[in-house]
């Protein structure tokens, strides 16, 4: 069994609307191995997306630890942390947020301009990337000009191109027919099977699910 | 072009509409304020250029301009007959002995009425000022009434223009020529024989000798040497610095008055670049929670909208420098208010300008830009994405 590279310990979190206090995570605890492939499950308002932000270092628990790739995500600083998600986390949306004023290639790129790669190797590894995902022809396409299953792949190949250590997708055929969702889960599929990525998946989805190695569900803030 | 730069002006031309007015907005500004410092930068060139370098003119002492200044036939001698100024073929020196007196005469195109200079001078102004051509005409003849007009006073007033004439101190002035001093101050006198204005005007004195320098490195040797002679209470200057000093209080109005008038301006447009970048912003929300998610740094964020409103400034910099550089083709008239005579000029513009405007441009950009700017680089991440549902 390989090392856990996603620890969340005891994670507390809650939200606090109107004096109303929201428990969304209860004392939860999750553990990813190195190419773990894990599809969280769960009703609307669960707190999927919050775990998910969690695990990726976009949010903070209020109690607990969220250990990542070896780091203790919830104690670094803003730009710390930053930089930690540029290195270590591909993120892949719902609906696909790509920046509208720039192509493919240039969605891609975005990531990599954070690094200190020369132009020649950020072109490389973009073109590998949208290579990899099937749209080495549609690099100078803007995401208007592309279908949804495409600009979720381009989507695919910006959360990849830096190599990252986990990709967290949430709901990432949540908003695409059948056909184009079956392409999306079949090219996560490969990224696990084929490159070895540890994937968290937030999805509604039975069939998306299936292709994940755990499903896990979470239900009143705890997970089973 | 780095990609960190282009994508703001990639964003702007999304948005056409609210791009192109606060452009045009910001335009105005630039143009209301590269306008008015090429219009005190003409007023400066045109009275520069007034002077030749390796010439010298003497002065009565604390005398800011020609007008005021008085010098009696002696003086005039004393100051000609200095070892440093240039001699013709015929030994004698290249210096004019000249008279100012002013005349108020009608302008052509609304009949109000405007102070013009009449130069009396001798034939030698032709040596000492090699630039000014007689372009219609001739030159007029000594021991008469008879005048010749710069070009843009023989425009602008009526009477001034070859073959009219003019009345004043109950004498008819004929013009039988026209000179160009090459858009100079002269180009704004008449000129006439200095002895027939001091007898007609009854002013047997002169206002200002000038003359030629054999060399211009001898001025600081005359300057001692005329200004310590008990006999003469002068002031000897190098006559370029002579007119530039002419024009400074009226360019300093026009740059004041011109400087607050575009910083009033530049507020509105301030306040429409800002309503333009808030608009960018809260357009933008989910793709701000994208670029941090990925590893944008909240600096980075305040950047990139930094840079796109620092593109609106520059496109209106170029709108207002464009239309402010159509102005270099008008000539406007205005009373000198070191002289109190009218004088022609034309808007000029310069680098200096140029940068200047761009530079107050930026500015306006960075002030316009920044509040919006902050709000995008406080955006928490997790709201921001939230927003695409
Ligand atoms: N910023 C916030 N302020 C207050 N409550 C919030 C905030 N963000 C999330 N919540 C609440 O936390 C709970 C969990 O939200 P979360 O988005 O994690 O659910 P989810 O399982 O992803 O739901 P869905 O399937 O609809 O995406 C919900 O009740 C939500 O209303
Ligand atoms: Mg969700």
């Amino acid at each position: 069994m390989a090392a856990p590279v996603v620890e969340v310990q005891n994670v507390s979190k809650q939200y606090h609307r109107d004096k109303v206090e929201i428990r969304v995570l209860s004392n939860l605890s999750l553990s990813i191995p190195e190419g773990g492939f894990v599809a969280l499950m769960g009703p609307s308002g669960s707190g999927k997306t919050t775990l998910l932000n969690l695990i990726a270092g976009i949010d903070r628990p209020d109690s607990g630890q969220v250990i990542v790739a070896g780091t203790a995500v919830h104690s670094l600083g803003e730009s710390q942390l930053a930089k930690w998600r540029t290195r270590h986390i591909g993120f892949i949306f719902q609906f696909y947020n790509l920046l509208p004023v720039l192509t493919a290639y240039g969605n891609v790129e975005l990531p990599l301009l954070l690094t200190k790669l020369s132009s020649k190797e950020r072109r490389e590894h973009v073109e590998t990337a949208l290579n990899l995902v099937g749209l080495g022809d549609r690099m100078k396409h803007y995401p208007r000009q592309l279908s949804g299953g495409q600009e979720q792949r381009v989507a695919i190949a910006r959360a990849i191109v830096t190599d990252p250590t986990v990709i967290v997708a949430d709901e990432p055929t949540g908003d695409l027919d059948k056909q184009s969702a079956t392409e999306i889960l079949d090219l996560l599929g490969r990224l696990n099977t084929e490159f070895g990525k540890t994937i968290v998946m937030v999805t509604h989805d039975p069939r998306a699910a299936e292709r994940a190695k755990v499903v896990r569900h979470l239900d009143k803030g705890e997970l089973n | 072009m780095s990609l960190f730069l282009t994508y703001g002006l990639r964003n702007l031309f999304v948005r056409k509409l609210t791009t192109t007015m606060t452009v045009l907005g910001m335009g105005l500004v630039v143009f209301v304020f590269a306008a008015v410092l090429m219009l005190a930068h003409g007023l400066e060139e045109t009275l520069v250029d007034t002077g030749s370098p390796d010439n010298a003119i003497v002065v009565r002492a604390a005398a800011s301009a020609e007008t005021v200044s008085i010098m009696s036939r002696d003086q005039a001698g004393v100051a000609r007959t200095q070892p440093e100024v240039a001699l013709k073929a015929d030994g004698t020196p290249v210096a004019t002995n000249e008279l100012i007196v002013m005349v108020n005469l009608d302008k052509r195109k609304n009949g109000d009425a405007g102070n013009v200079i009449i130069r009396g001078t001798t034939p030698d102004i032709f040596v000492l000022r090699s630039g000014i051509k007689l372009t219609a005409g001739r030159m007029f003849t000594p021991g008469t009434s008879e005048i010749i007009a710069g070009k843009r006073a023989a425009e602008n007033f009526k009477g001034c223009a070859l073959g009219e004439h003019i009345s004043s101190a109950m004498r008819d002035w004929n013009v039988v020529g026209v000179f160009d001093a090459g858009g100079t101050g002269f180009d704004s006198e008449l000129w006439g024989d200095v002895e027939q204005i001091q007898q007609v005007f009854k002013r047997p004195i002169y206002s200002s000798v000038t003359l030629r320098l054999k060399d211009a490195a001898q001025f600081d040797a005359l300057k001692k040497r005329l200004e310590a002679d008990p006999r003469m209470t002068v002031d000897v200057k190098r006559e370029r610095q002579f007119y530039t000093e002419q024009s400074q209080a009226t360019a300093t109005f026009i740059r004041v008055i011109g400087l607050l008038v575009s910083i009033i301006f530049a507020v509105g447009a301030v306040i429409g670049a800002m309503i333009t970048m808030y608009a960018s912003v809260s357009n933008r929300t989910v793709e701000i929670g994208t670029l941090r998610a990925i590893g944008f740094s909240r600096t980075r964020i305040l950047g990139v909208f930094l840079i796109e409103s620092v593109w609106l400034s520059i496109l209106g910099w170029v709108v207002g420098v464009i239309a402010a550089s159509a102005m270099s083709l008008v000539t406007v008239s205005t009373t000198n208010w070191d002289t109190f005579a009218e004088l022609a000029f034309s808007f000029a513009l310069s680098p200096r300008i140029l940068i200047g405007s761009l530079v107050f441009s930026v500015v306006m950009g960075l002030v316009g830009g920044f509040l919006p700017a902050v709000r995008a680089s406080r955006a928490r991440i997790v709201e921001s994405l939230r927003e695409a549902a």
